[in-house]
């Protein structure tokens, strides 16, 4: 295998609206997800929880759920099977007594039906001693300061000097926002299906699991069970959805391991409950962000000082970078960003689309246009006036800064020119009607450690397999048109396959970074096929290649941009809030499909203005767990509050990043939407509220 | 979900027979409250009666009105020409609740007898007196938003969450029940009940009691009908506060007569009858419909997290009256 610096490949297929190469499979239902496969003689296994936020574990009475019709077992700690490694608190389950977070799993039912496991598992009698437990993030206990934060990137950052230039700037503003829990939610809950064999005398554990990352999980577990990478497979042939909750191997899924480490080879289905989603496979932390701003009277920023509040777990740490937008969305020479973190007796947070972006820019981008009001500016203007030239606190260049292209159409498309300045200036019949505008960033990544294989089939067709997943984004349709351009093919020439450990290695469908990450690993290795096998190759002619990369990170300052514009309508009555329109106008990079890519910045807006007014995961201090544990409780956004979203994208392509010219496009439709929709309902209403969601109780009067 | 016997009933009499004799048998409608109940956990009945498919899902014209059998789907009460004339509230509150799979499958007799919403009840690893009496109320200082802002007592905080029970009570319909000791009838404004110090039960209702049928009598008052919902979203969620309101108006303006029922303030469907009082016989205009608001809130007692109820329902109210009298003089706020 070698690894290349692949050439800039000319779009044929790439640009076209490919419709999605496994649409037929998922609409008629053929598509199998995690728990459906057929395997032989399954037993289902049902998790037993902790009803207590701390403490131990005293004893597990196995005798009435044994007795159930159908019930085969019941594994606790004291004797599931032993761990090699146990650094991982969230991964590490069933090894002691400890209790760190209510909802944690305590016990394991396997029986022949999930209806008897489930039964098996409310008749567990688990005694529990209780220890004084802290569940609630406050402004006082937010108090550790973790060494990096989410990926790994500095805790704070400090430029000039922030207090000198607020105490001299002409207008200061200072305020603190506020975004609540919120849990991913993907249409399929999380699911894996489980069992052990042998092969070539050594153990081999095989699972089907519904993720983000097939290596990742594999990886996350074999030392855990004292095993090589290579002993576990994992396939994800089809994915309902992830959001980032499906990026690493939550404790569901050693639940799975273990349980079928018990069962002689049987298979083990486990299946999470929509209710268990709420303790057990992340969520995004309640974020804090306090915010103080100094500008002159023409709106140029002399400060920016963002320092964030939020909370981790005592079983593992995850710190969300909440703040890494603000060191590099606006100019100003004095700057100062960080994160502090209550570590709490809770679940453990994780990946939610657009971690760190997503709530920090919420709260940067509605102090923004509290200061443009401040400056007596036009929200739009005052970002003018703040474009910097380098990236402020790296230094470097952007590749391409496209926010005030993104502004401008977006401003044109929306119609925003002689939007009245005054809030609550506009009345349609019962509503008050109000805009609103907000940026939007996303960093472009693309992740290191992807191989990709090409062999040469019959009739001059191509397999071109890579170990990544397709969790329902159209990364198997984008890939095909990516590979059939490296190639100089048509996509109906190539044969993808993903999905799966025993293709090479590829890195997590996540932070955007998919399609940049393997696609640029699919044209290494189709470069490499072509120089080695020429074009027309013999059948069953083989390469593999992963992509370098050249320098230009050391360049170059690489993100993607947006500008989203919404209308917001509240009713005087009842405070109800409606968004009739919501616009999004981004600069990602090359759209490789612009089909698929619409959905993922549509559904990135959708995502964005349901966390504006939807959604919020109340924890309850007392018991320490998430109380809205259902879609019913848990409001996302319904059909009917969707109306009038749009999405487009400028005409552009960024070869310096990938040899497509893409650069990422699954999280930006999140980032700014809420802060757009925010600003709109003050506009609307002269009502200015700063914590999420936005709820009718904030505006009846 | 623990195994139980499945039966299917015979006859409606056959049905109550084999309820009324096994104390942990329940009928089953649609399922769309029961069955989640099931697999949660929160009710772990031995035997279920199945009566959805028992013969009641008839419509009937009387002399009074209309009889729509407990078995009729919500979709197709809220679909009925004679119901969305004759009873617009209905239709309206029916179609304000739920979703259109749900309203295909729910039945009107279940509708009425669906569970409260409370997250402490979904959730049987937390106290909750109604679904475990005497273990303690956590939503009072627990998560609030939903709770009860009239009527509540110190055991339970929690609302109804039918919609279609704010609709009844305000055109007078009335529950026909048949029962272990025979046939009743109950004023649908009475069938629910204020918690008290027993929070187990939601109705008047006993062990045994099969609703059959609901009558709708026809009135003026009820021509002029409509409800208002106020959400969390644009739809399927249960309410925050909605309103239903039926009015009979004489020509020159005066409220002949009229009916207010709040639904998501109280553990039954509010009747504000102190509003109706307020308002009966006085001409009809914004102010007077918000000061007959005022009177019936002078007893709401809000926690924090529900003191907006207060001004909602206010609001709600006053839009519920303009939309049946769209002249309805707006005056200044
Ligand atoms: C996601 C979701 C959203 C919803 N949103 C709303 C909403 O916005 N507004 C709203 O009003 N409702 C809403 N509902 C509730 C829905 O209206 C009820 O689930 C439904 O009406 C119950 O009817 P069913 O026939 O399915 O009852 P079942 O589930 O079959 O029964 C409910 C209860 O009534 C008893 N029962 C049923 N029929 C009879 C009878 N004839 N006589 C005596 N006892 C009987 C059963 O034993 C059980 O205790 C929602 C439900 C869901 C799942
Ligand atoms: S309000 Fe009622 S239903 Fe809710 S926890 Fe208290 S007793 Fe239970």
């Amino acid at each position: 295998m070698t690894d290349l610096v692949p050439a800039p490949i000319d779009a044929k297929a790439m640009g076209t609206a490919l419709p999605r190469v496994d649409g037929v499979e998922k609409v008629t239902g053929s598509a199998a997800y995690a728990v459906e496969h057929p395997v032989p003689r399954p037993l289902a296994c049902w998790l037993v929880q902790s009803t207590i936020a701390r403490g131990r574990v005293v004893s597990v009475d196995r005798s009435a759920a044994l007795a159930h019709p159908g019930v085969l077992s019941v594994v606790d700690h004291t004797d599931a099977p032993r761990l090699a490694e146990t650094d991982n608190g969230e991964l590490a389950i069933l090894q002691d007594d400890r209790i760190g977070f209510r909802g944690q799993i305590v016990a394991l039912v396997l029986a022949e039906s999930s209806e008897a496991a489930r039964e098996g598992a409310r008749l567990v009698r688990v005694e529990q001693q209780e220890e004084p437990a802290e569940a609630e993030l406050r402004e006082d206990n937010a108090t550790y300061r973790p060494e990096k934060v989410n990926p790994s990137m500095e805790t704070d950052t400090e430029t000039g000097d922030v207090d000198t230039a607020l105490a001299g700037a002409d207008v200061v503003l200072e305020q603190t926002y506020r975004t609540p829990y919120e849990h991913n939610n993907p249409l399929e809950p999380h699911a894996t299906t489980a069992w052990w064999g042998e092969e070539d005398g050594r153990d081999r554990l095989t699972l089907y699991d519904s993720s983000q990352g097939v290596h990742g999980v594999a990886t996350a577990l074999a030392p855990m069970l004292g095993m090589e990478k290579e002993q576990v497979r994992v396939m994800a042939p089809y994915v309902g959805g992830g959001f980032g909750s499906k990026g690493e191997a939550h404790a569901h899924v050693m639940a799975a391991a273990l349980a079928a480490r018990t069962t002689g080879g049987r298979p083990v289905r486990l299946a999470v409950t929509r209710q268990q989603m709420f303790a057990l496979t992340g969520y995004r932390t309640a974020t804090i962000s306090k915010f103080r701003l100094g500008a002159d009277r023409d709106g140029r920023l002399a400060a920016i000082e963002h320092g964030v509040l939020e909370q981790t777990s005592r079983l593992r740490e995850f710190a969300e970078q909440t703040a890494s937008s603000t060191r590099m969305m606006y100019a100003a020479p004095n700057r100062r960003t960080s994160h502090r973190l209550a570590v709490l007796d809770v679940a453990v947070p994780s990946w939610m689309r657009a971690p760190g972006e997503m709530p920090g820019m919420y709260a940067h981008e509605v102090a923004m246009d509290e200061l443009a009001e401040a400056c007596g500016l036009d929200p739009v203007e005052l970002r003018r006036r703040n474009e910097p030239d380098l990236d402020p606190e790296k230094g470097l260049p952007f590749d391409r800064r496209g926010l005030l292209e993104c502004l401008d159409r977006g401003a044109a498309r929306f119609g925003w020119a002689g939007r009245p300045r005054e809030p609550r200036s506009t009345r349609d019949g019962e509503w008050w009607v109000g805009t609103g505008a907000a940026s939007a960033t996303y960093p472009a990544m693309r992740q290191p450690g992807n191989v990709a294989r090409i062999e040469s089939l019959p009739d001059a067709r191509y397999a071109v397999s890579i170990g990544s997943v397709d969790i329902g984004t159209g990364a198997r349709t984008a890939l095909t048109q990516i590979a059939a351009d490296a190639l100089s093919v048509g996509p109906d020439a190539i044969d993808l396959h993903l999905g799966d450990t025993a293709l090479p290695p590829a890195s997590v469908a996540g932070g955007s970074s998919g399609t940049s990450s393997w696609g640029s690993a699919i044209v290494a290795a189709a470069q490499q096929f072509r120089t080695e096998h020429g074009h027309r190759p013999a059948p069953g002619l083989r390469t593999e290649a992963g992509a370098e990369r050249g320098d230009e990170a050391e360049r170059f300052s690489f993100h993607s941009f947006g500008a989203v514009f919404a209308e917001v309508r509240v009713h005087r009555d009842t405070g109800e809030l409606r968004v009739p329109r919501l616009l999004g106008v981004y600069s990602v990079g090359r759209v490789v499909n612009p089909m698929t890519a619409r959905s993922q910045l549509v559904g990135g807006l959708v995502m964005g203005m349901s966390a504006a007014l939807f959604e919020e995961s109340v924890r309850d201090p007392r018991f320490g767990h998430v109380v809205t544990q259902d879609l019913a409780t848990y409001h996302i956004a319904a059909h009917a509050d969707v109306t009038g979203v749009e999405a487009e994208w400028l005409d552009e392509s960024t070869t310096t990043f990938t040899p497509m010219g893409s650069r990422g496009i699954g999280e930006i439709g999140i980032v700014g939407t809420a802060a757009a929709v925010a600003n709109a309902a003050y506009h609307a209403t002269g009502i200015r509220v700063r914590d999420l969601p936005l709820t009718a109780d904030a505006y009846v009067g | 979900m623990k195994e139980l016997a499945y039966v299917r009933a015979s006859d409606p009499a056959q049905a109550v027979a084999t309820v009324a004799d096994d104390p942990d048998a329940r009928f089953l409608g649609g399922g769309t409250n029961l069955v989640d109940h099931l697999k949660l956990g929160i009710t772990t009945p031995g035997t279920l009666v199945d009566i959805s498919h028992l013969p009641l899902d008839g419509f009937e014209e009387t002399a009074d009105g209309l009889t729509i059998g407990a078995n009729v789907r919500n979709s197709d009460l809220a679909a009925d020409r004679r119901v969305r004339a004759g009873w617009p509230v209905v239709s309206r509150a029916l179609l304000a609740g739920a979703s259109g799979q749900i309203r295909n499958q729910a039945t009107t007799g279940g509708n009425l007898l669906q569970r409260t919403r409370c997250v402490y009840f979904q959730d049987p690893t937390t106290p909750c007196n109604k679904r475990e009496p005497g273990s303690g109320c956590s939503a009072a200082g627990g998560y609030g938003r939903y709770n009860a802002i009239l009527g509540a007592s110190p055991a339970c905080v929690t609302v109804h969450p039918s919609d279609l029970a704010v609709a009844l009570a305000a055109v007078d319909a009335a529950v026909l029940v048949l029962g272990p000791g025979g046939r009743r009838r109950i004023p649908a404004a009475e069938l629910h009940r204020l918690p008290g110090d027993d929070a187990e039960h939601d109705t008047v209702l006993g062990h045994g009691d099969l609703i059959t049928a609901v009558e709708l009598p026809a009135s003026a008052l009820a021509r002029r009908s409509t409800y208002v919902k106020v959400r969390d979203r644009a739809s399927f969620a249960f309410a925050l506060v909605s309103v239903a309101v039926a009015l009979d108006l004489a020509e020159d303006g005066t409220v002949t007569d009229v009916r207010v029922v709040w639904g998501g303030v109280a553990h039954k469907p509010w009747r504000a009858e102190r509003a109706e009082d307020a308002l009966r016989g006085r001409p009809l205009t914004e102010a007077a419909v918000r000061a007959a608001a005022d009177a019936e809130l002078a007893s709401a007692a809000p926690s924090s997290d529900a003191g907006y109820k207060v001004p909602m329902v206010r609001n709600a109210t006053a839009l519920a009256f303009r939309r049946l009298v769209p002249a309805l003089a707006e005056e200044d706020r």
